[in-house]
């Protein structure tokens, strides 16, 4: 039986998360083996929910697979695609089935995704999504109904220490800690010193903030990521050091980086824990920890 | 002043909406879609010469001057017998000139735009979508901005992760409404306002579809 997220983060150990994004499909095979790969050596695994508004198998669905095989799912949930109905149903139904963390996410919009004249619900917001969390959790439903029997979730949800402008995100950082939000994940940072600048401010709050890994992969995907993905600014010190791996070698190169991250995170204790997202490439997430020295 | 914003449907769409009909006649309107450039005079020839090259006859067309007015009904009735010739109707209004129409005549009538937005116009043929009525307007806390019309998706509590250097996830060239808002409210001063957490919105304010009657006794001018 796996420790509770929540006996995780109330331990004061260094935390570690990890993502699976579930199929496009019924076949499952590969998600069950990224499962089995991380449940170990991650003390929770975030499923993601139709990431980047791309239809796939359902977060809760992969969330249930996570349990069978014993390891403790973070179920993502965005707004887009359901009511406040649905969501609620949805949160119901994952309590029922043993699972207790739940990540409130806006979501991207359908545009961006591959069902892009879908209708983008967004009847709720992160903050709203989390207040509605705790308000299932005192036994009533957003339309002040009583529920027979409620729920209890560790709740969390993202920030962008790097958005530009900051102040806004800030604020709705806030707010989220306000709403309830027990745990943050941060988009990916990279420049650890102006992390330091986020940790600083965010330390005044009740909440555990774990820093956002993401794999570099090669020279051309950082700058990519630079150009196109919101609040993700590697520094050209680390393109550069991508760049002049040797051939061949730039996916070492990124796993040397990210574990090297995680490590200055973890000895200088800069924030309480790292996500660690190595999008679709899930079964390097072992070496990046081993190289992290975890 | 507000303005209906529309687009011309594909001809490949009209022609299959218009199907077997070959004698039609065509409405323009000369304030919204004149300004659209999409159901003036000129667009309204365009479309004549365009269905005659397909073969199609045209037995007339005619601008209102304001299609969506219940003025619309006493044109139509004087030129009822020349309009009724035709087989079928092709209105270059916006929907709300297409029905006005579809309940005055009993000829087949087939939209040739679509409606996009309700707009403001801000400028000579620029046109902006700053309110979509929503009925629960939050514009006196952020700015005078509003977040239900200007951002995407329609968030009231700050930006999402999707903004970037004040720019909208789904267009660069689309400014982020809660950056807007944010500069909106330091520049007065105001920003707390942005701390405050909006509840869920209601979405049933009045059930669509909407309808409104000024009581009896208040009508009078």
């Amino acid at each position: 039986m796996a420790i509770s997220f929540k006996e995780t983060l109330a331990s004061g150990k260094f935390v570690v998360t990890s993502e699976v994004g579930p199929p496009k499909g019924t076949n499952l095979e590969k998600t069950i083996h990224h499962i089995a790969l991380l449940k170990d050596c991650v003390d929770a695994i975030n499923l993601t929910d139709h990431q980047s508004s791309v239809m796939r198998y359902p977060s809760l669905g992969g969330a249930l697979l996570v349990k069978e095989q014993g390891g403790e799912p973070i179920l993502q949930m965005t707004c887009r695609d359901r009511n406040r109905l649905a969501l609620q149903a949805d949160l119901l139904f994952a309590y029922s089935r043993g699972i207790q963390n739940v990540l409130c996410l806006t979501g991207d919009s359908v545009v961006v995704g591959d069902h892009k004249e879908a209708k983008g619900v967004f009847d709720l917001d992160s903050s709203q999504l989390l207040a509605t969390i705790r308000i299932l959790e005192q036994g009533k439903d957003l339309g002040g109904n009583d529920l027979d029997g409620a729920v209890s979730f560790c709740a969390g949800a993202i920030v962008t220490p790097e958005a530009n402008p900051l102040e806004p995100q800030l604020i709705k950082f806030e707010k989220k800690i306000e709403a309830g939000a027990e745990f943050i994940q941060t988009q990916a940072v990279y420049d650890l010193d102006k992390f330091r600048d986020f940790m600083s401010y965010a330390r005044q709050f009740p909440v555990k903030i774990l820093a956002g890994i993401i794999l570099l992969t090669s020279a051309p995907m950082a700058r990519y990521m630079n150009k196109n993905v919101p609040g993700v600014r590697v520094p050209q010190s680390l393109i550069d050091e991508m760049a002049t791996a040797p051939k061949g070698s730039a996916l070492a190169k990124g796993i040397e980086i990210a574990g090297r991250m995680i490590r200055e995170i973890r000895e200088k204790k800069i924030c309480d824990g790292v996500h660690v997202m190595a999008i679709g490439k899930e079964e390097i997430v072992p070496e990046i920890l081993k190289e992290a020295g975890l | 002043m507000i303005r209906s914003i529309t687009r011309q449907k594909s001809m490949e769409e009209i022609e299959r909406l218009l199907g077997d009909y070959t004698r039609v006649f065509i409405i323009g309107c000369g304030t919204c879609v004149t300004l659209c450039r999409t159901g003036g005079l000129p667009e309204v020839l365009q479309m004549k010469e365009q269905l005659e090259a397909a073969n199609r006859l045209v037995t007339g067309y005619l601008i209102l001057p304001v299609a969506c007015d219940e003025i619309t009904q006493e044109i139509l009735a004087a030129n009822q017998s020349v309009i009724s010739e035709a087989q079928a109707l092709l209105i270059m209004t916006c929907a709300f000139g297409v029905q006005t129409v579809a309940t005055r005549m009993e000829t087949t009538v087939i939209p040739a735009l679509d409606t996009l937005f309700i707009g403001k116009e801000r400028g000579l043929g620029e046109f902006h979508e700053v309110c979509t009525q929503c009925g629960t307007c939050i514009i006196g806390e952020t700015g005078g901005i509003c977040p239900v019309t200007t951002c995407h998706k329609g968030l009231v509590n700050g930006p999402c992760g999707g903004t970037k250097d004040g720019k909208c996830e789904i267009d660069p060239q689309k400014d982020c409404a809660w950056t807007l808002i944010y500069q909106r409210l330091k520049g007065l001063g105001n920003i707390d306002l942005m701390r405050r957490y909006q509840g869920p919105r209601n979405h049933q304010v009045v059930p669509h579809p909407g309808a409104f009657s000024v009581p009896r006794e208040e009508r009078s001018i």
